[in-house]
C-alpha cells in the first residue's frame, strides 16, 4: 500500500538578522494508511518545525524545500488556496498549549462549525450540531452547553479536547498531533491517550505524534523516528529501537527515561548540551555527545542508512549498542 | 482596563518585570536595556541632537549677539541679515529672531524638566499612598485615576490658568499635575507588591523597620520606570506647553517659549515666513527626536514589539 | 450586555458630579472674578452686579442652585458676555464642534484601523513606510502647527482649498480643518491597530484558525481583527479628548462657528460661567462617549462582560 503522506528531502530554513538557521534537515519519512508514528525529540531538534513546514505553518522568516506527499499531493509549493483545500480536511494539526490555541473572542461551535462549513458545505446550524456530537464523542460532558460557551470558560484539558474534535471533524486522512499531553496534568494524560487511541481507531486516522515521553510512544505509537538537531537518526518500529536501538542518542534517550520497575539507579543523562543551530559541529552532529565516536564521526556526516527489515539509522558505528539494563 | 496608554503598558510591564527580580538582576536588566537601545541608530542620533539643542538653548545666548529682548530699531520685520547678525531675522518689534528663539526653547525645556518633576513627585505620592492603604481607599483612588484618563485634562489646565492668572509657576505645577497618572499606576502596583513581601520580611525578621524595607525595595526599582516615564513623558509635556503659550495661555511677556514664538509667527506667515519657520523647525526636530528615543526605549524594554 | 451597561452608567454618574462640585468650588474660591479688572468698579455696582449673578449668596446657596439649574440644562449666564447665558451661547457653537469632532474622529478611527491593518499585512513593504511617514507627522507635530502649515500651503500658495472661514452645507471649508483634525488621531490609532494586529497574526490561535483551512480572508476578518481591536478601542476614549482639545485650536485657526473660539476668549476674559459650562459640556460628551466604548470593549472582549 502506498503511505499516506511521504516526506522526501525535507528541509526548514529560518533567515535570521545575520545568519541562517537550518532546523531541519534532508527529512525523509514515510507514513502507512492507519499506523501511528511517533516523532522523538529534544526541543530545538526540529520535531515541530518540520511538520510545521509541511502544513505551511512556519513563521514569516521560514522557508520549506523539498516534497511532502499526502495521497500523492506535494504540500510543499502549493498555492495557499489550494493548501486551504487540504489543511482541515485531508490533514490536521493540533498543537500543544491548549490554553493559548483557541481564539479567545469566539465562541467554541462558532471555531468548530466553520471547519465544517468551509469544508463539507454544511450550512450552520448542521455544522453545529455535527460539532456537538464530536464534542460529546471526545470525552466532554454536556456538549451542548460547552459549544455554546467561550474558551476562556474550559479547563486545559476541555480545550485539548476541543482541539482534537475540531482536527477530527472532517475526518482527516493524516492528523499531527505537536506535544498534546505535555501541558495537561499527568492524570489527564492519561486520559488523553486513551482518546486517540480509540479515536484513531474509530475514523481509521493515520497519526503522527510528535512528543519528547517515550512513555507516550510505548503507549500509542507502531513505529517511531528519532531526530537530533534536525536530521532524522533512527527510524524503525517501537519494539526495535526499544530493545535494540543502534544509534547511540536514543540509546540516550532511553538510558535516561526513569523505569518504574527496576530497582533504583542515577539516572544517565547524555553528557553535554543540545548544539547551537547557528553553529553546528562538523561531522556527526552528536559526535561531541556520543560514546561511541571514532574518527570518522568528526569529519563525515552519516547518511540515513536503510537496514534489514525497513528500519533506518544515520550512524557509522556498527555494532548492536548495550543497553544499561542488559549491562546490570 | 479602558483608558491605558502604550506608555502605560510599556512603563508598568517593564516595573513588574523589576519587581520579580532582585536588585541585581533589575539593574541587568536595566543595562540590558539601555545597551539595546544604544544599537538603535536612530535613537542614539536623535539623543545627540536633543543633548546638542540643550546645550545651546542654555549656553547659546552667552555667545548670541542679540539679547532676546533687545530692540533693534533699524531691522524691522526683516528677513534673515547676516550683515546685521540677525541670523534668522527679526520679529516685529525689531528683536532678534534666533536669540528668542534660544530663550524660547530654554524656557520650553525649563518647563518641561520642572513638570515632569512635579509629576513624578505627585504620582509617586499618590500611587504610594494608593497602595498602601488599599482596599476602598485604592479602589477609589485608581477609578479616580482612570476616569482622568479619559478627560480633557488640558482643559483643566486652561480652567486653573483661567483662575490663578498666568504665573509661569502655576504652569509648571499644573502641567505637571496632570500628567501624573502613569506614575501613580506604576507606584501603586509597586507598593501593592511591596505590601505582600513586606508582610512576609516583617514576620521573618521579626519587626524591621518600613522605611528601611521601602529604601531598600522601592527606590531601587523606581529609579528605571522612572528615568524611563521621564523620558516618555517630556514630548508630551513640550507639547502641551506649546498649546497653552500658542493660545495665549502659557508663557507670558517678555519671556517666550516655542508656542508664542510659532503662534506669533502663523499670524504673519504668509509675509514673513522666517518668523514662524525657525521655530517651528526647532520644535519638531527636538519632538521628533524625543520621539524616536521613546520608540528606541519602548523597543529596548520590549524587544517582541515590532 | 444590558446589566453591564447600568453598571457602567451608574458608576460614571458620581464620578460627573464629582467633577461638577469640584470645578464648581474652584472657580469660586479662586482669587479675583470676572469683575475685578484693571478699572476697579464702583462698590454698589459691584454688589448689585454680583446679587444679580447670585455671587452674594452663601457658597453653598451658590452650589445647590448651580446644579439645579445644571439639571435643568441651564448653565448660567454668562460672566462677560452679558446679552447671552452660557447655553445659548454654547448652543450656538455646539452643533458645528460636535459635527466637525464627530466627523473627525469616526473618518480618523476608520482609517487608522484600515491603515494600520494593511500596514500590518505588509509589514516592511510600501504600506508600512507609508504609514510611518504619517504616524511620524500626525504623532510628532502639534495640530497647531499643522493647522498653520496646511492652511499656508493648500490654502494661500497653491490654493486649493479655501484658507478659513464657513458657511452651510460648504465641504470644501471643512476639507482642511478635518485633515488637521483628523491626523493627530489617525496617527495613533493605526499605530495602535499595527502593533496589535501583528501581535495578534502571531498568536496561537491564529495558527490553529490557518492549520483549519478556511482561508487567508476569514482567518483575518473573523478571528484576528476582533482581538486586535481591544487596544485601539481602549484608546478611543483618551482619543477623543485629545480630539475636543484639538478642535479648539483648529476652530481658531480656520475661523470656524464652533465652541472653540468662544471658550478661548472665555479663557482669556477669565469668565468663569463659559468656561465651566464648557469644561461641564466637554466632560458629558467624553463620559457618555466613554460608555459606549466601554460597551464596545465588552463585545470585543467577552470575559470583560462576565467578570
Amino acid at each position: 500500500m502506498a503511505p499516506i503522506l511521504n516526506v522526501k528531502h525535507l528541509d526548514v530554513k529560518f533567515e535570521l538578522h545575520k545568519s541562517e538557521v537550518h532546523a531541519v534537515r534532508d527529512l525523509s519519512f514515510s507514513l502507512e494508511p492507519g499506523e501511528t508514528l511517533a516523532v522523538v525529540g529534544e526541543s530545538g531538534s526540529g520535531k515541530s518545525q518540520a511538520f510545521m513546514g509541511v502544513m505551511g505553518l512556519l513563521a514569516k522568516n521560514g522557508r520549506a524545500t523539498g516534497v511532502a506527499e499526502l495521497a500523492g499531493t506535494n504540500m510543499l509549493g502549493l498555492p495557499s488556496r489550494e493548501l486551504d483545500e487540504i489543511r482541515g480536511r485531508d490533514i490536521a494539526m493540533i498543537f500543544q498549549d491548549p490554553m493559548t490555541s483557541l481564539n479567545p473572542t469566539l465562541k467554541v461551535q462558532t471555531q468548530l462549525a466553520e471547519v465544517l462549513v468551509r469544508h463539507q458545505g454544511y450550512d450552520q446550524p448542521r455544522a453545529i450540531r455535527a460539532a456537538i456530537e464530536m464534542l460529546e464523542r471526545v470525552g466532554i460532558s454536556e456538549p451542548a452547553r460547552r459549544a455554546n460557551s467561550y474558551p476562556y470558560e474550559l479547563s486545559g484539558g476541555m480545550r485539548q479536547r476541543v482541539m482534537i474534535a475540531m482536527a477530527l471533524l472532517c475526518r482527516p486522512k493524516v492528523l499531527i498531533a505537536d506535544e498534546p499531553t505535555t501541558a495537561l496534568d499527568v492524570t489527564v494524560q492519561a486520559q488523553m491517550l486513551d482518546l486517540f487511541r480509540t479515536l484513531i481507531h474509530d475514523f481509521g486516522t493515520s497519526l503522527v505524534m510528535i512528543t519528547h515521553d517515550l512513555g507516550v510512544v510505548a503507549g500509542l505509537a507502531d513505529r517511531m523516528m528519532v531526530m537530533y538537531a534536525g536530521r532524522a537518526v533512527e527510524t524503525g518500529t517501537v519494539d526495535e529501537l526499544f530493545y535494540d536501538p543502534r544509534h547511540p542518542y536514543t540509546l540516550g534517550l532511553l538510558n535516561s527515561t526513569p523505569h518504574i520497575e527496576e530497582r533504583a539507579r542515577r539516572l544517565s543523562p547524555i553528557t553535554g548540551a543540545p548544539p547551537n543551530m547557528e553553529h553546528l559541529p562538523d561531522g556527526c552532529v552528536f559526535h561531541p555527545r556520543c560514546p561511541y565516536r571514532f574518527d570518522r564521526c568528526f569529519a563525515e556526516v552519516p547518511a540515513l542508512t536503510t537496514l534489514p527489515g525497513g528500519r533506518s539509522k544515520a550512524c557509522f558505528y556498527g555494532a548492536p549498542l548495550i543497553r544499561k539494563e542488559d549491562a546490570a | 482596563m479602558a483608558g491605558i496608554t502604550a506608555k502605560d503598558v510599556v512603563l508598568t510591564r517593564y516595573a513588574d518585570t523589576l519587581q520579580k527580580l532582585d536588585a541585581p538582576k533589575g539593574r541587568s536588566l536595566t543595562q540590558d536595556a539601555l545597551r539595546r537601545l544604544m544599537r538603535n541608530r536612530a535613537a542614539v542620533i536623535s539623543i545627540a541632537i536633543v543633548v546638542l539643542i540643550v546645550l545651546i538653548a542654555f549656553i547659546g545666548p552667552y555667545f548670541a549677539p542679540w539679547e532676546y529682548s533687545k530692540v533693534d530699531w533699524t531691522a524691522i520685520r526683516k528677513p534673515p541679515d547676516f550683515s546685521k547678525a540677525h541670523y534668522f531675522g527679526t520679529d516685529a518689534n525689531g528683536r532678534d529672531l534666533l536669540a528668542r528663539c534660544l530663550q524660547g526653547t530654554q524656557m520650553s525645556l525649563i518647563v518641561a524638566a520642572v513638570a515632569t518633576i512635579v509629576s513624578v513627585v505627585i504620582g509617586t505620592f499618590y500611587g504610594a499612598i494608593s497602595g498602601y492603604f488599599g482596599g476602598r481607599i485604592d479602589a477609589v483612588m485608581m477609578r479616580f485615576v482612570d476616569i482622568m484618563y479619559a478627560m480633557p485634562y488640558v482643559l483643566f489646565v486652561i480652567i486653573l490658568v483661567v483662575i490663578f492668572g498666568r504665573s509661569p509657576v502655576l504652569l509648571f505645577v499644573g502641567i505637571g499635575a496632570l500628567e501624573w497618572l502613569t506614575m501613580a499606576r506604576i507606584v501603586r502596583g509597586q507598593t501593592l507588591s511591596l505590601k505582600e513581601r513586606e508582610f512576609i520580611e516583617a514576620a521573618r525578621a521579626g519587626g524591621a523597620k518600613s522605611q528601611t524595607i521601602i529604601g531598600r525595595h522601592i527606590v531601587p526599582n523606581l529609579t528605571g520606570p522612572v528615568v524611563i516615564y521621564a523620558t516618555l513623558t517630556v514630548p508630551e509635556i513640550i507639547i502641551t506647553e506649546s498649546f497653552l503659550s500658542y493660545l495665549g495661555l502659557g508663557v507670558q511677556e517678555p519671556q517666550t517659549s516655542l508656542g508664542t514664538l510659532i503662534s506669533a509667527g502663523a499670524q504673519v506667515a504668509e509675509s514673513q515666513t522666517w518668523l514662524l519657520a525657525f521655530p517651528a523647525v526647532i520644535l519638531v526636530t527636538l519632538l521628533l527626536c524625543l520621539t524616536y528615543i521613546g520608540d528606541g526605549l519602548r523597543d529596548a524594554l520590549d524587544p517582541k514589539d515590532r | 450586555m444590558l446589566n453591564y451597561a447600568l453598571k457602567r452608567v451608574l458608576s460614571m454618574l458620581p464620578v460627573a458630579f464629582i467633577a461638577v462640585t469640584a470645578c464648581f468650588f474652584v472657580m469660586r474660591l479662586a482669587p479675583g472674578g470676572p469683575f475685578d479688572r484693571e478699572r476697579a468698579l464702583p462698590a454698589e455696582i459691584k454688589a448689585n452686579l454680583l446679587a444679580a449673578y447670585n455671587m452674594d449668596q452663601p457658597l453653598p446657596v451658590q452650589y445647590l442652585l448651580y446644579v439645579w439649574r445644571l439639571l435643568h440644562g441651564d448653565l448660567g449666564p454668562s460672566m462677560v458676555v452679558k446679552t447671552y447665558s452660557v447655553s445659548e451661547l454654547l448652543g450656538l457653537g455646539l452643533p458645528f464642534t460636535l459635527t466637525l469632532g464627530f466627523s473627525a474622529f469616526i473618518i480618523a478611527t476608520t482609517m487608522g484601523i484600515l491603515a494600520g491593518v494593511l500596514a500590518a499585512l505588509y509589514q516592511n513593504k510600501w504600506p508600512d513606510y507609508v504609514l510611518v511617514l504619517v504616524v511620524m507627522v500626525g504623532v510628532v507635530v502639534p495640530n497647531f502647527l499643522t493647522a498653520h502649515i496646511l492652511q499656508l500651503v493648500f490654502g494661500v500658495y497653491l490654493d486649493w482649498f479655501p484658507a478659513g472661514g464657513y458657511f452651510p452645507g460648504s465641504i470644501p471649508h471643512l476639507v482642511m480643518p478635518i485633515t488637521v483634525l483628523s491626523l493627530a488621531h489617525l496617527a495613533r490609532v493605526s499605530r495602535l491597530m499595527r502593533g496589535s494586529m501583528i501581535e495578534v497574526l502571531g498568536t496561537n490561535y491564529i495558527r490553529t484558525a490557518k492549520a483549519k483551512g478556511i482561508g487567508a480572508r476569514l482567518v483575518l476578518i473573523r478571528h484576528a481583527i476582533k482581538p486586535a481591536l481591544l487596544p485601539v478601542v481602549s484608546y478611543l476614549g483618551p482619543g477623543l479628548s485629545y480630539l475636543l482639545t484639538g478642535s479648539l485650536v483648529v476652530e481658531q485657526v480656520f475661523g470656524l462657528p464652533g465652541i472653540g473660539k468662544y471658550f478661548i476668549q472665555a479663557a482669556l476674559n477669565r469668565d468663569y460661567g463659559l468656561v465651566l459650562g464648557t469644561v461641564i459640556l466637554y466632560m458629558v460628551i467624553i463620559l457618555v462617549l466613554n460608555l459606549i466604548v466601554d460597551l464596545l470593549y465588552a463585545w470585543l472582549d467577552p470575559k470583560v462582560k462576565y467578570s
